[in-house]
């Protein structure tokens, strides 16, 4: 048996041991989903359990090393784990910004201190962290940010406003673009974090076209920001902000990867019904399906390549780009299919057989994801650019 | 198995680039369309396939071949594809082996010497109609004495004309549209009563139209069972689907290079046009979906090579995915190449034709989009 079969059977049976039933249910709400952090409520005791015996085991971060929370696991005994709590429905027992963005840019840039503190806080799910990027005048064209931090002598004091700050209102610090010299556009920005509850921060949520208000904007009126609270050096806080972003494409590219089912098509038969030959009895929207499958299928396979060509260094550095333009632009059409096969029952906005306009909220909320961490305009400028490398622009 | 080649599936497509480019690019195909080649292909490049190994990669080593899988067939026919370099490789030693690694010892030791030598042809006679429908098979096989007797017409035999043996699906029991009842038969060329009508495809290969009018075989060129033909002919659809998608993600890249080469060249308005946004944008949309089409293909090659039952809407999905994004790839290849495109001079027609021909080859992007569909059940 290879070190990997071997690994296999551990994490299975200790999966079989530790995940509670509830928690190898599909995800139905927003409130299924940990988040985690200082205010979190747990929705129960299962949520709790599975959380805190995965923070023990280092799987909230599996392949985090252990000296920052996580198990050190190799970038294969990472895939057997995902497949393994993929085959029992295992939900993630923490989702959080500072697994997907914040973390990886720290154990890249961030000092010995700072990653032992911040990674492990993250692991353990203590700590929820929210992003200003975006300005109000700074969205595509965010290296054109405003905010600005002075120099204070051992501190910085912070003012602007950052705008599309998922979940501001709910999360404790906030890894944050500053402009620290405004001289030089690109070499002038710093990559500060600070605590949400300094004074002079505050948040306003934004109600958006779903009616849920996943985004905040966020005012900083003389935020005092202490220097050790710097990742990076100094005014090149743009390649730490890079750096995230392609984190960031690479997790809301995701999102094309729908909630783990083989066929929306399949998914369909209740919905649209099936004429004599068992087939869905809207032959266009069959074929619609059909070629969503087609493309959805694909897409998985190239998720699992990319995955494997990152760990492995053999990917494009850019490719996260690719697939941020292609996994959203895919779940946008998943939705799009979903509204047209579910027909009225999917207009119900406030039902409870509708939970609530699930399917027509999910819809809604999908627009944004070809907008949000960079339009699919900006994805497919950089394609051009960086992998094709085309002249100009 | 991770999603990428390893060092010696790199290491063979790194010799089959270099071979291919070298030995039949496109000027070799031009070459043979303009010298009017009745083959389709040459007769000395096949034997150079067989000199540099390829042709035996399916062949199992017990039978002096190479052992490999579909991952490897998929590494060198993405280099033809990218060269458009005709040869019986995908007919003969991907889709054809399959077939005979169903059938008896005797079929082997007949064909497989020849194959590995780059000597032997085969023809596959599937299609009875201008559309791939393989279950829909109506040829008649009927007892004959030790054997059986044939009759009925194929067309789409490619290099029919040119081939040793032509394996034939026909029908020894049950009706059309019934996947119990066939049987799979390797017949001679120089067979009585079977007669060939040569024809040229678009893409400068040749196909054959072959009438059966009543064939005799005898029972030692079935494949695999009598009646049991679907299992066989199975194989041989998995692995010339998966190979003709792997060929089309190939013809794809080739016709990618070209344009944003192109691109990068022609200037227009005192700028080259590879400035303007309108051709970025749809030249970075071909190379996000070109990158997912391999990533189809690869996983449909690794999970017939692992002997896994997802292959089966996998090579689907590859074949869709492949015939969809190549014939888009190609399409804008020649509407991003403008004027130039048009012309038999330049290259770029090539690759659109060849999309086409291989687009169609074992069931096009809508039939394998339906099949996904069946299989799931909807």
């Amino acid at each position: 048996m290879s070190d990997l079969d071997q690994f296999r059977m551990e994490a299975r049976a200790w999966l079989e041991e530790n995940c509670p039933a509830e928690m190898r249910e599909p995800v139905r709400g927003e409130d299924d989903v940990c988040w985690g952090g200082r205010n979190w409520k747990f929705k129960n005791e299962a949520q709790k359990q599975w959380l805190e015996r995965c923070v023990a085991k280092g799987y909230t971060v599996p392949d985090w090393p252990q000296a920052y929370g996580g198990a050190g696991l190799s970038a294969g005994e990472t895939k057997v784990l995902r497949q393994e709590m993929a085959r029992i429905n295992a939900r993630p027992p923490l989702s959080s910004f500072g697994i997907w963005m914040l973390g990886p840019a720290l154990l890249h840039f961030g000092t010995e201190e700072q990653k032992v503190h911040y990674l492990g806080q993250i692991a353990r799910g203590e700590i929820r962290w929210c992003q200003g990027y975006s300005e109000p005048g700074s969205g595509s064209d965010l290296v054109s940010l405003q905010t600005f931090g002075e120099d204070k002598g051992d501190h910085w004091v912070v003012n602007g406003q950052k705008i599309w700050t998922s979940y501001a209102d709910k999360c404790d610090w906030i890894f944050c673009l500053v402009r620290t010299d405004k001289t030089n556009k690109y070499q002038g920005i710093s990559f500060l974090l600070f605590d949400m509850e300094t004074p002079g921060v505050s948040t306003k949520p934004i109600k958006l076209i779903s009616g849920n208000s996943p985004f905040c904007e966020t005012f900083f009126d003389n935020v005092v920001v202490p220097k050790h609270q710097i990742v990076g050096e100094l005014n090149r806080g743009w390649d730490v902000a890079k750096y995230l972003l392609g984190h960031e494409r690479e997790m809301i590219s995701g999102g094309g990867l729908g909630d783990g089912a083989p066929s929306l098509g399949a998914q369909m038969l209740t919905s649209i019904g099936a004429n004599g030959l068992g087939q869905l009895d809207d032959g266009i929207l069959r074929a619609e399906l059909a070629q969503f499958d087609v493309d959805a299928l694909a897409f998985k396979a190239m998720a699992e390549r990319f995955t494997d060509e990152m760990k492995s260094g053999k990917g494009h550095p850019a490719q996260p780009n690719m697939m941020k333009y292609a996994g959203t632009e895919l779940n946008k059409r998943r939705h799009e299919l979903v509204m047209a096969g579910n027909g009225s029952d999917a207009l119900e906005w406030e039902s409870e057989a509708s939970k609530g306009g699930a399917k027509a909220r999910n819809w809604l909320r999908t627009k944004a994801n070809s907008i949000e961490g960079g339009t699919s305009e900006v994805m497919l400028n950089v394609i051009a650019k960086r992998i094709l490398d085309l002249p100009g622009a | 198995m991770p999603m990428y080649l390893n060092e010696d599936q790199a290491m063979l497509r790194d010799s089959a680039r270099e071979f291919l480019k070298s030995e039949a690019p496109v000027s070799h195909l031009r070459k043979l369309r303009d010298d009017n080649c009745k083959d389709g292909f040459r007769h000395a490049l096949w034997k150079q396939f067989g000199e540099m190994g390829f042709t035996g990669i399916l062949i199992g080593e017990d039978d002096g071949g190479l052992g490999l899988g579909h991952v490897e067939a998929g590494v060198v026919l993405e280099e033809i594809g990218r060269n458009l370099s005709p040869s019986p490789f995908l007919t003969t030693a991907i889709a054809g082996v399959a077939a005979l690694n169903h059938g008896g010892q005797h079929l082997k030791d007949k064909f497989f010497p020849g194959i590995l030598a780059g000597e032997t042809v085969l023809g596959l006679a599937i299609d009875e109609g201008a559309k791939h429908r393989p279950s829909h098979i109506a040829m008649q096989a009927e007892r004959s004495g030790n054997g059986f007797k044939l009759t009925g017409q194929k067309q789409f035999v490619i290099q029919g004309a040119s081939a040793d043996a032509l394996i034939v699906a026909a029908r020894t029991a049950g009706a059309a549209g019934e996947t119990d009842g066939l049987t799979l038969f390797a017949v001679d060329k120089d067979a009585a009563n079977m007669s060939l009508d040569n024809t040229r495809l678009l893409d400068s290969s040749m196909a054959a139209h072959v009438t059966f009018d009543g064939v005799e075989v005898d029972g030692d060129a079935v494949i695999g069972e009598v009646d049991n033909g679907w299992q066989v002919l199975s194989a041989l659809l998995r692995a010339g689907r998966a190979g003709s998608a792997a060929e089309l993600v190939g013809v794809g890249a080739g016709a990618m290079d070209m344009t944003v080469d192109y691109l990068k060249q022609r200037k227009q308005f005192g700028r080259l046009i590879g400035e303007f946004q309108a051709l970025q944008h749809r030249a970075a949309h071909l190379y996000s979906e070109m990158e997912i089409a391999r990533a189809a293909v690869l996983k449909a090659q690794q999970l017939l090579d692992e002997g896994k039952d997802s292959a089966e809407i996998y090579v689907s999905v590859a074949k869709a995915k492949a015939g969809r994004t190549t014939n888009l790839t190609v399409r804008e290849g020649v509407q991003m190449h403008g004027g130039i495109g048009m012309t038999d001079e330049y290259d770029i027609g090539f690759y659109m034709k060849r999309d086409r021909a291989l687009n169609e080859f074992m069931g096009d992007a809508n039939f394998h989009a339906g099949r996904v569909a069946e299989i799931f059940g909807y």
